[in-house]
């Protein structure tokens, strides 16, 4: 066994150490050494996406990732895209669309559907498909999925449009 | 699955990268994006001694024009790539570009990565191949510029050296009248490539090819030029004959494997297939 | 017996009851990533557990050396097949009434196969460790092929079962009445025959399986947290088998991450983790890595069929007559109702009138993992459906008749029920003409079919399939269905507290399916008290009233009636509280909208939250307090639920990529509960139906090496393969269950198969293809249309 390098990294606006071998998976460190349940494994070769995080804002397969690799990196995980006691307009997406059954793809979904609009903020159906192809849902179907990143985007589209009403409101 | 344990260096340069493969010359490993290195270390085929974190060496990032060439950072991403306005103008790595993997791949993996793990089924060797480019490695002492065909010589075995790291990729700018493009079959979105081609064309103001570079990805032990096609397109018009030509040329130039994409004979005929379509296109692209 | 289009809800929004698309109780911790699955949970000095496997499908063992790994620091433990020999506890039974090795003492019998466990302190130690214990195996003669494993000569697989057993045949099983399909098809002006083969796949739902044992030696007590389908049945298993009194067991789930049949199983994994506890006196906790997941783990279909079904020359049908080899693995380790070890396969008559049906099963042992029901197939319905639907389309090409039209032509009509089949099934209600006609005008059948014939001329390769299946969920009544004996009711207990709100347990276990949603409808429903005021609550042993589990589709059909009846009997109590609070005789008082009211003067009336807080303030003299009851349902039938799908294909000439343009899906379940998560089951099974059509199979070579291990060649379809399905309803209420539902979860996955297949052979038919199985992958279609001349 190889010893430990000390790892930062502020997760969900909050600074988080631990102490681990260079081998440690960043998924693992986010779960178990940081208690971030949230983020979930499927898989070992890297298809499934359950894992997905935002590390710099940049989607990524946690699963896929030294922890190691992410020292001084800022990460948001699936708790913490709620803000403020607000759910994120996907979160919300996802619950009025019926977009999730057994709710274990879910967290890499929404993360992964985040960077999307961040980079495509109106997506055809189309484009919301293969913008999720590194996710794997086996209950949905991903119809209300689709549905769900449709609603989210046209919601952040008009946050985006009226920032100043959302402020004085 | 978790990777057995090894030592982790991240470098803050260049220099520093180097050295450290220089004084562990054998058992250090270059991590890029990690994308494919992570998941070999996971099923433990791969027990490197040291993995060096070239992820700090943001100045390996980049896409320029220079002397009549495209030059592109090692580290530059699938998704930068996809992004850049100088790539955008090459249909075929436009194409390649947009279908490497998935998001989050295109996300993290880097073109240098890509290029020195040379799995015989990714897309990018292909692409360089037809596209004529060249790749640069360091070392402590020197410089390479190792031409695409000369690169990959094995499965998984390219021209660097163990204390070598790929720093760039050299893209001739081709004239105008010239098209790409990279046509792919694969068994669902993400997957490897079943068979792909790379296919660019240069056509003069008469409409005959003048210049042409085909390559093969996923069907032989190496990604491949296809030298036999491109003299078949060099001086020829486009033609049904010709694509009958450029179909037989990938089909029974290719040396694919069986495995869970298909038996022999479907792969060959599917590096025909995907040879047309790619010619095609380029073609279109090209003004014909 | 009605079919309706729609059902109006009759309860308000505010309260919930059936047929509103209430969101989901459970998505606010899901969507904060605040589930609590298996991984999730973690015990005070917990260990972990990494199970070393076996490379070979098939040897003996010679030595297992672990000093290696016991020499690591953090290891505590390394268990093999002789540690659990001591205890009797190396072979296990099977939900099926056979046994399995937990770990082997001489031979392993599948690639994969777990050999020996690792207890260690840290995960990455435990991984380490496992990767360090020493086998040495002498590799075996492998037996992959179920017809050769049949042929004498063949080693025998099982020498367990004794020398009056020296055969690879498990059993053989019969159904219907061989002299009169004989006679049937005999008589026939044709005999349709047709040659099927279903193969394995895996259920992959996206989270793995995984347990903590955790075993207190001072309370002398287990707690066994577990992804389990079916909990009670799980601890009566561990009862059985470790010896450890129920009493002192509490099987606990949390939340789980799909199921699809594939959480129903008794892991050898789940028997070593709680061995390992039993020995060290701390939580073991054990988490499947993927590839142990897809290799080891009980797999569904991998029958082998032939068919016959005889028709007459103007399309009706006379008879059928099936004969199925079914590969188990080297242990049937199906989770099948014992008296049915081929599950639910001779409802393989279908939707039509049969006037005779012979079906017989012969199941083989081979060197694979064990299982056959783990993939949404309700019991092997899956089969039964894609072989008859292959069936009626292959005779009305055949004949030349429409698909659409053999089928109407045979359908068994709606005035014709109850109608019972010639293999024993009652059909309680059904309405196959209307679900077919709404499928082909939602599909613009006759243009399409125009379309066909167009392009068909000019070369492009166009197929329309239908499906139209009869589902059998619900299992089962009391007189023919049975677990290991244990009888298949299913059970809800119901409180409701004195300020008005409730809480429901029940023996079933959701993975997905939204019983917390679901159930509180249905007790809405009866009670009028709000869905949002009911909190149901599943997969606590200590808690929950025994029941059998979800899969099957059963979940509705069974604890959805239970859940109804005992809301009926609490209404009743609630009658008499009624009474008594307004002075008047019950007979004079009427129910509505969550409030009894005298007849006749609607202002006197008491509403359920009034009536709940007199149950323990103010109730009748000689009145037990309280407002609560419990059902177990024993089902007086199953139940059918059906549908008409409709696919329709382009074939690429060029790559043999069967490209899916449109997908229309009629399902009738009965009335329904909540539609927009009944939607969400028929996209998800709709899915679950294309994969295996397209892209999933389960393949061993001759030495028994899994060939598909991992995700990167076993291809759960993504976003971008699964089409934009569209899906349409009709509803024929059940006659006999309580609320007139009859289940839905599995309806997709049995339906869409054939659809699929019927409409790639469609576009094939006129060059002369007769059938191809599934997987359609490009491979094999391309190399039919390169026999055929088709390619680009």
């Amino acid at each position: 066994m190889t010893s430990t390098m000390h790892v930062a990294v502020t997760v969900n606006g909050r600074r988080h150490e631990a102490d681990v071998e260079p081998r440690r998976l960043l998924v693992h460190m986010l779960r178990e050494d940081f208690g971030l349940t949230g983020t979930h494994v499927g898989c070992d070769s890297s298809t499934c996406g359950a894992c997905t995080i935002s590390v710099d804002g940049r989607s990524a397969k946690s699963c896929t990732m030294l922890a190691v690799q992410a020292d001084g990196c800022e990460i948001t995980t699936i708790e913490g895209m709620e803000q403020g006691g607000t759910l994120h307009p996907l979160q919300q997406a996802f619950w009025d669309q019926h977009g999730l059954q057994c709710g274990f793809c879910t967290p890499g979904m929404i993360m992964q559907a985040s960077w999307l609009l961040k980079e495509n903020p109106d997506p055809t159906e189309d484009e919301i498909r293969h913008g999720i192809a590194g996710n794997l849902c086996r209950c949905t179907g991903y119809v209300n999925i689709v549905k769900a990143i449709d609603q989210a985007a046209g919601e952040l589209r008009a946050q985006a449009a009226a920032p100043v009403a959302a402020e004085t409101a | 699955m978790i990777p057995a344990g090894f030592e982790y260096a991240r470098p803050s340069s260049l220099d520093e990268a180097l050295r450290l493969l220089h004084d562990r010359e054998g058992e250090a490993k270059v991590l890029a994006g990690g994308y494919s290195l992570i998941p070999l270390l996971r099923y433990r085929l791969a027990q490197p001694g040291l993995l060096v974190d070239i992820g700090s060496l943001d100045d390996l990032a980049y896409v320029r024009e220079a002397g009549g060439e495209l030059r592109i950072g090692a580290r530059t991403t699938h998704h930068q790539l996809e992004q850049s306005d100088l790539v955008r103008r090459s249909g075929l790595w436009s194409d390649a570009a947009g279908g490497v993997g998935d998001p989050q791949v295109r996300n993290w993996g880097t073109l240098g990565g890509s290029v020195a793990h040379a799995d015989p089924s990714s897309d990018w060797p292909a692409v360089l191949l037809a596209s004529r480019a060249s790749i640069v490695v360091r070392d402590l002492e020197r410089e390479r510029v190792i031409p695409a065909r000369e690169f990959f010589v094995d499965t998984f075995v390219t021209a660097i050296e163990p204390t070598e790291i790929l720093t760039e990729v050299r893209v001739p700018v081709p004239p105008p009248n010239t098209g790409g493009a990279y046509e792919k079959t694969e068994r669902k979105a993400g997957d490897f490539a079943t068979a792909a081609a790379a296919v660019q064309v240069t056509l003069a103001a008469g409409g005959t090819i003048t210049a042409a570079g085909v390559a093969l990805t996923a069907v032989a032990a190496t990604p491949f030029a296809l030298l036999s096609a491109e003299e078949a397109l060099v001086g020829a018009r486009p033609s049904v004959e010709l694509e009958v030509a450029v179909r037989r040329a990938a089909s029974e130039g290719s040396s694919p494997t069986q495995d869970g994409h298909g038996p022999v004979e479907y792969k060959r005929a599917m590096a025909g297939e995907m040879a047309v379509r790619a010619l095609r296109r380029a073609l279109a692209r090209a003004g014909a | 017996m009605t079919t309706y289009e729609a059902q109006a809800p009759t309860t308000t929004l505010a309260v919930g009851g059936m047929g509103h698309s209430l969101k989901r109780k459970e998505d606010p911790r899901f969507i904060r990533g605040q589930g609590e699955y298996i991984e999730d949970v973690n015990l005070k000095n917990q260990t972990w557990m990494s199970i070393v496997r076996s490379p070979y499908a098939h040897a003996t063992i010679v030595s297992i050396d672990a000093s290696a790994a016991l020499a690591m620091p953090g290891v505590l433990a390394v268990i093999t097949g002789r540690d659990l020999e001591k205890a009797g506890l190396h072979w296990m039974p099977t939900l099926a009434g056979d046994k399995q090795m937990v770990l082997p003492t001489d031979t392993v019998m599948y690639q994969a196969q777990e050999v020996a466990a690792v207890i260690a302190e840290d995960r990455y130690v435990a991984a380490d460790a496992a990767l360090a214990v020493e086998v040495e195996y002498k590799p075996l003669e492998v037996v992959v092929d179920p017809f050769k494993a049949l042929e004498p000569g063949a080693p025998i697989l099982r020498p367990d079962r004794g020398p009056d057993k020296a055969t690879n045949r498990i059993w053989h099983w019969e159904s219907g009445d061989r002299a009169a399909a004989d006679a049937a098809l005999a008589a026939s002006d044709r005999v349709i025959p047709l040659d099927v083969y279903i193969p394995r796949i895996h259920v992959a739902s996206i989270e793995t399986c995984g347990c903590i044992a955790d075993w207190n030696p001072v309370r002398g007590h287990l707690d066994f947290h577990v992804t389990s389908q079916a909990p009670h049945v799980y601890r009566t298993v561990i009862s059985l088998v470790s010896g450890i009194p129920e009493d002192k067991i509490r099987v606990k789930t949390h939340d789980i991450g799909g199921g699809f049949g594939g959480k129903v199983p008794v892991y050898p994994g789940y028997v070593i983790a709680i061995v390992a506890s039993l020995t060290l006196g701390r939580p073991v906790k054990w988490i499947e890595a993927r590839s142990e997941n897809l290799q080891a783990d009980s797999f569904a279909r991998d029958y082998h069929i032939h068919a016959e079904l005889g028709v007459q020359n103007d399309g009706k049908i006379t008879g059928l007559r099936v004969r199925t080899l079914a590969d188990h693995g080297y242990s049937d380790a199906a989770a099948d109702p014992s008296k049915f070890p081929a599950g639910l396969f001779n409802v393989i008559t279908g939707s039509y009138v049969m006037p005779a049906a012979f079906v017989e099963v012969d199941a083989a042992y081979t060197n694979k993992p064990p299982g056959g029901v783990a993939y949404r197939c309700s019991f092997r319905v899956t089969e039964a459906v894609h072989t008859i639907e292959r069936l009626v389309d292959v005779a009305a090409a055949e004949l030349g008749m429409d698909p659409a039209e053999f089928r109407f032509k045979n359908f068994i009509q709606p005035e014709q029920f109850p109608y019972h089949t010639p293999t024993g099934w009652d059909y309680d209600s059904g309405n196959y003409p209307a679900a077919l006609r709404k499928a082909m005008d939602m599909i613009g059948y006759k243009d399409l079919r125009k379309e066909q014939l167009e392009k068909r001329a000019r070369g492009e390769l166009m197929g329309i399939g239908i499906s139209s299946f009869t589902e059998i969920v619900g299992a089962g009544p009391s007189h023919d269905f049975d677990i290991i004996g244990i009888k298949m009711f299913d059970s809800c207990e119901i409180r409701v507290h004195p300020t008005g709100s409730a809480v429901a347990r029940i023996g079933v276990q959701s993975q997905g399916q939204g019983h917390e949603t679901t159930f509180a409808q249905i007790i809405a429903e009866e009670l009028g008290i709000p869905a949002d005021k009911i909190t149901i609550e599943e997969g606590d042993t200590d808690t929950a009233p025994y029941g059998l589990g979800t899969y099957a589709s059963r979940s509705t059909p069974v604890a959805g009636a239970a859940t109804a009846v005992a809301a009926r009997k609490i209404r009743d109590k609630a009658r008499k509280i009624a009474a008594h609070l307004l002075e008047a005789s019950e007979d004079d008082l009427e129910w509505t909208n969550g409030k009894f009211f005298v007849k006749g003067s609607p202002e006197k009336s008491k509403t359920i939250a009034e009536i709940a807080f007199a149950a323990y303030t103010n109730h009748p003299a000689g009145m037990e307090a309280g407002l609560e009851a419990v059902d177990y349902y024993d089902p007086p039938n199953l139940t059918f639920p059906f549908g008409s799908y409709i696919c329709v294909v382009d074939i690429d000439r060029g790559t043999g990529q069967v490209h899916v343009r449109r997908f229309v899906a009629v399902d009738d379940c009965g009335n329904i509960i909540n539609p927009m998560i009944v939607e969400g089951q028929i996209h998800g099974g709709l899915t679950m139906g294309l994969a295996p059509s397209l892209y999933e199979e389960m393949t061993y070579d001759e030495n028994g090496n899994n060939m598909q291990g991992t995700f990167l060649d076993y291809l759960v379809p993504t976003a971008v393969e699964t089409p934009a399905w569209e899906t349409g309803k009709t509803i024929t209420p059940s006659p006999h269950h309580p609320i007139g539902a009859k289940g839905v979860g599995e309806s997709a996955t049995v339906g869409a198969p054939p659809a699929f297949a019927n409409a790639v052979v469609d576009a094939l038919w006129h060059a002369g293809v007769r059938h191809i199985d599934i997987p359609m992958t490009p491979q094999k279609v391309w190399a039919i249309l390169n026999e055929k001349g088709l390619t680009a």
